[in-house]
């Protein structure tokens, strides 16, 4: 022990977390503070900026309808995403918590796959379902139900479907962990005190259960809504996505100050659900469904 | 649990949990099921339907030299996230379970936010921050933005883990005379182990798989896995796509789980070769 320290000194503490700290505050912090400064600087041409302080990227943003459009859609398909995940995800969960089946951990391990499995790979695989050489298109024209290929991929419904592929792991297991936290024996005194199934199921498992729920509800849809590669893969540009929408602004126009604002923008506003959400169901939930 | 639900109506519930459950597993993995299946097809697109079986497509793949040196770059960079990313992990988790300080709440929030701010704001941000300074892009700031996402999921990891190991098995070696740093070497390091190399698995991945931000950060001229593919797709779906994506699922659910074996056959020699070392073993068992 270093002299003059006591066993769990603070200093020391300090110490241990400096590097994760420093890390921290380059790459994150600063980047946010320099960000919002940005929103205020004068865009003059493609990749100039000049210092002079303006409020003119914020009107831009505050008059102009087409971002409303863009932030109103990305709010919506995130919303959309995050409510089917919810529903869908909260059977393979049950089903995981309450079955008798031997090699439930097969089932996990199953739902953990996808994580190790490229983001871009799962992405663009929905190519070979929904694309005029999909497998759907390929089998109903083989079978002489439809004469032209249906338009399925570069919609926005492929883009949701995309979503809902990447997302419902995370909304899965986050209702898996906190179905596993409910002490079994408070249902079976349910349904010993009379309740049938389903009175047991909704008085007593889905309310407990609601944490979970709301903690998946919440990264599903603040993940859905900052997305760039599915959109770009799997829409049309009609379909394009705040994040596209600042990817282009920043690579594509160079027009920096207002892809600050618009990033800033994006930041805010999910941020606000995710205050709302803290304020209500604290920080453990999400932690405990990111550490699956 | 199915003899929780005796009566009719529970009967049915359980069958309609039963069957969404399957429709979305397969919904999971029907595509990739697909793009590997496609990968042998001996036809010059990349769809359905099937002419035969083949396998050109691994051929022409070993022959492109981008794609290559696109995964040459990635391993490298998973590689030095992972090992960095669980070094400071471990570190930084150790701090924030066993010592309390001033900001501590604070900090615990601040490790979780890389992974739930969206990666385009994280990308524009950096971005940002080099252009204001006037810093040219490079590989050292792309591999330490990997570090920055994939950290919050190493923490939260080794930190679940190290809740469960009692702090007196520490204490009793410091009060036996070892040093800080030989007690954390030989007391909770190896107590530490799965969650460590769970750790250092998922930072690989998180660093091999990712797109968004590396597509702000990545210096000109430089791609990595991801990056190439979707400069790739921009061109056309073609089938030595489909056969890249088969070796990267291999690669990457392959590696996981072969660590994982090694690790379940490690602890089973091990506890079958010293069963009289017991103390340490006891304190396996309780952590566990």
């Amino acid at each position: 022990m270093t002299k003059g320290w006591t066993l769990y000194d603070s200093r020391l503490a300090w110490t241990l977390v400096a590097p994760v700290l420093l890390l921290l505050v380059f790459f994150l912090v600063l980047p946010i503070a320099v960000m919002a400064v940005y929103t205020f600087f004068t865009f003059v041409t493609a990749g100039v900026e000049a210092t002079t302080l303006t409020l003119a990227n914020w009107q831009e943003f505050f008059t102009d309808s087409y971002y409303h459009g863009f932030l109103f859609k990305t709010l919506r398909v995130g919303a959309v995403t995050a409510l089917i995940c919810g529903v869908l995800g909260y059977f393979p969960a049950y089903f995981i918590w309450a079955t008798t089946f031997k090699h439930k951990w097969l089932l996990l391990l199953l739902l953990i796959v996808p994580f190790w499995i490229s983001f871009t790979i799962r992405t663009f695989s929905w190519i070979h379902i929904l694309g005029e050489q999909g497998i759907i298109n390929v089998t109903l024209l083989k079978l002489g139900l439809i004469h032209e290929p249906l338009q399925m991929l570069y919609t926005e419904g492929a883009v949701i479907m995309g979503l809902l592929h990447f997302l419902l792991p995370y909304m899965i297991l986050n209702v898996y962990v906190s179905l596993e936290s409910i002490d079994r024996t408070l249902i079976a005194a349910a349904r010993s005190m009379g309740c049938t199934s389903a009175q047991a199921f909704r008085e007593v498992t889905l309310p407990l259960s609601l944490p979970g729920l709301g903690a998946g509800l919440l990264l599903c849809f603040v993940l859905a809504a900052g997305s760039y590669v599915t959109p770009q893969l799997l829409g049309s540009g009609r379909d394009a996505l705040f994040g596209n929408l600042i990817y282009d602004t920043i690579m594509g126009q160079l027009n920096w100050p207002m892809g600050a604002t618009l990033s800033i923008v994006l930041f805010v506003v999910l941020g606000c659900f995710a205050a709302v959400y803290t304020r209500y169901m604290g920080m453990s939930q999400i932690v405990k469904g990111l550490s699956g | 649990m199915s003899a929780a639900h005796p009566d009719k109506e529970g009967r049915w519930a359980w069958r309609l949990t039963g069957f969404v459950t399957l429709c979305v597993y397969i919904f999971m993995f029907a595509p990739i099921i697909a793009t590997i299946v496609l990968s042998f097809n001996s036809s010059m697109f990349g769809g359905f339907p099937m002419t035969g079986f083949s396998l050109q497509w691994y051929g022409k793949l070993l022959e492109n030299e981008q794609v290559l040196a696109a995964f040459r770059t990635s391993l490298w960079i998973a590689l030095v996230t992972a090992l960095v990313t669980t070094a400071l992990g471990v570190v930084t988790a150790f701090a924030l379970v066993r010592f309390e300080f001033p900001g501590k709440q604070t900090l615990s929030t601040l490790v979780i936010l890389p992974a739930l701010v969206p990666e385009t704001i994280l990308g524009v941000g950096l971005l940002v921050l080099i252009k204001a300074v006037d810093q040219p892009r490079t590989l050292l700031l792309l591999v330490l933005g990997h570090i920055l996402l994939a950290m919050p999921y190493v923490v939260l990891i080794v930190q679940a883990r190290m809740v469960g190991i009692r702090r007196v098995y520490e204490e009793a070696a410091l009060s036996l005379g070892a040093s800080r740093s030989a007690s954390f070497r030989e007391i909770t390091l190896p107590l530490l182990i799965p969650a460590v190399v769970a750790g250092a698995l998922l930072a690989f991945t998180i660093s091999f798989d990712n797109t968004s931000a590396s597509l702000f950060w990545r210096p000109a001229g430089v791609e990595t896995m991801p990056t190439q593919i979707l400069s790739m797709l921009k061109i056309s779906i073609s089938p030595e796509i489909n056969a890249l994506g088969t070796v990267m699922i291999l690669v990457t659910v392959g590696i996981p789980l072969i660590g994982g074996l090694i690790l379940q056959g490690f602890t089973r020699l091990r506890r079958r070769n010293k069963p009289r070392r017991n103390d340490n073993e006891n304190v396996e068992h309780q952590a566990a």
